[in-house]
């Protein structure tokens, strides 16, 4: 007998999970992705994008090319799950039934929530990084403040990252001198993680950009060009820069799958949904306390088809649990980066920014199309 | 401490940034010289409500650890 695996989203997480279950289950599963474009859109490009460097069209290919011929692929939008009959409800009114389900939706960004958002731009989606580019060609100097409207979002380090290229950026085209950039941060230094901070706060100064601690982006007001923190505090701009708030995918909300912002709860090791015996959730879709990002997808990606393959097989869940592995590069400009490692039981470490991480960086992101999704890296 | 707590949050389990964000929020809601107490996990809290009351200007009025759970309380700043 086959079972139905179906699996919600086509990013990082939905595919690599169903091509390592497909391999592994062959004849004893029928392996199912739903996913909204059916484009497989490389999401950490998009920083790249906002300054030039990219190419929309380079981010992007199609789902079908890169899951195994054994998969199926339904374009489609999710619109419910209903537990009761292991049933999925589609946008076109079909319906998809599952023995096992992996939520693998990812996160959306709601710029809608921040009061006078619609005046800031971003760099968390194709579009937005465009528009960002377009306004950077057009900018003839000023004050650039760059800040965030909402935790948790996508990839902690990229404002920081945002910020050392702009200041590439601005510098190439020698209006540098005649620019400020700010960037606004929720805590007292450049993000979240304490050492990564110390290291790159030295190279924040030498470049001229200034950083501003303890200002959350609560209001923004257009008219007036200008951004007011939780905290109370007001500053002026002439281009704002705001990662928007994101919650987990109007699916898993209207499913009543999530928490109060739609994040999935899962056990942080085996993935497990926490109400559900067949439903597992991957990447930016879980209530997980750590980076929303790609490497957390990809890591996340063999516990969740190991657990899977088992379930089909009806054996006991594999020992092999998630470990909470995080690794990310963090551009600091001039042609360099650093990179940031950890997991639960280890904190964070970051070498001296240098040339080799950057170019580590460009090459994974060039390699990706033919390593990652198939599962073919660990 | 005689003061009553007009507010008290249980941020237990969250880690870092989100304690200040949510004590950001609910700091938003008091009236000046009200108090806000905060029960918190992460060891990291520790340094970040000291830094954060001093730069916002609330006083941190007392701050305690008791079987690996930390208690804040803050006080709004008078305006």
């Amino acid at each position: 007998m086959q079972n139905d695996v179906l699996i919600l989203g086509g990013g990082v997480g939905g595919t690599v999970v169903a091509n390592l279950v497909a391999k592994d289950l062959g004849d004893r599963a029928r392996v199912t992705v739903v996913d909204t474009t059916g484009i497989h859109v490389y999401q950490p490009g998009f920083l790249y994008v906002a300054i030039g460097q990219e190419h929309p069209e380079a981010l992007q290919r199609p789902e079908a090319s890169l899951l195994r011929h054994d998969i199926k692929l339904v374009v489609d939008r999710a619109t419910r799950v209903d537990t009761a009959t292991q049933k999925v409800v589609l946008a076109s009114g079909r319906t998809l039934r599952y023995d096992e389900l992996l939520l693998a939706t990812g996160s959306r960004t709601v710029m809608e929530e921040v009061p006078g958002g619609a005046g800031a731009h971003d760099f968390y989606t194709m579009d937005g990084a465009t528009r960002l580019f377009k306004a950077l060609k057009e900018f003839e100097g000023g004050k650039i403040l760059i800040g965030v409207a909402g935790i948790p979002y996508k990839c902690p380090p990229a404002p920081v990252e945002f910020a050392f290229l702009l200041d590439d950026y601005l510098r190439s085209r020698h209006i540098r001198d005649k620019s400020e950039i700010g960037l606004l941060s929720p805590l007292n230094r450049a993000f979240t993680i304490e050492a990564t901070s110390k290291l790159v706060q030295p190279i924040l100064a030498e470049r001229g950009i200034e950083l501003t601690g303890f200002f959350n982006v609560e209001t923004v007001d257009p008219i007036a060009k200008t951004v007011t923190s939780l905290e109370g505090d007001t500053m002026e701009y002439d281009l704002l820069v705001l990662v928007p708030p994101h919650r987990g995918q109007k699916v898993i909300e209207d499913s009543g799958l999530g928490d109060e912002r739609g994040w999935v709860p899962v056990d942080k090791n085996t993935l497990k949904h926490t109400g559900f015996q067949n439903i597992w959730a991957v990447g930016d879709a879980t209530n997980i306390p750590i980076s929303k990002s790609g490497s957390v997808a990809h890591y996340e990606a063999s516990v969740a088809a190991g657990a899977l393959a088992a379930a089909v097989r009806g054996e006991a869940p594999p020992t092999h649990v998630y470990d909470g592995k995080v690794m990310c590069f963090l551009e600091t400009g001039q042609g360099q980066a650093t990179t940031i490692s950890f997991d639960y039981d280890h904190p964070p470490v970051s070498p001296t920014p240098a040339r080799r991480w950057h170019w580590l960086k460009t090459l994974f992101n060039k390699t990706y199309w033919h390593t990652v999704p198939q599962g073919r890296l660990p | 401490m005689s003061a009553t707590i007009a507010k008290s949050l249980d941020l237990k389990g969250l880690s870092c940034p989100m304690p200040i964000i949510k004590t950001a929020k609910a700091m938003k809601e008091l009236a000046p010289g009200q108090l806000l107490e905060v029960f918190a996990t992460d060891p990291g809290s520790v340094p970040d409500f000291k830094a954060w009351a001093q730069t916002t200007g609330n006083p941190l009025v007392e701050s305690s650890e008791s079987a690996g759970i930390f208690h804040f309380t803050l006080k709004k700043k008078e305006l």
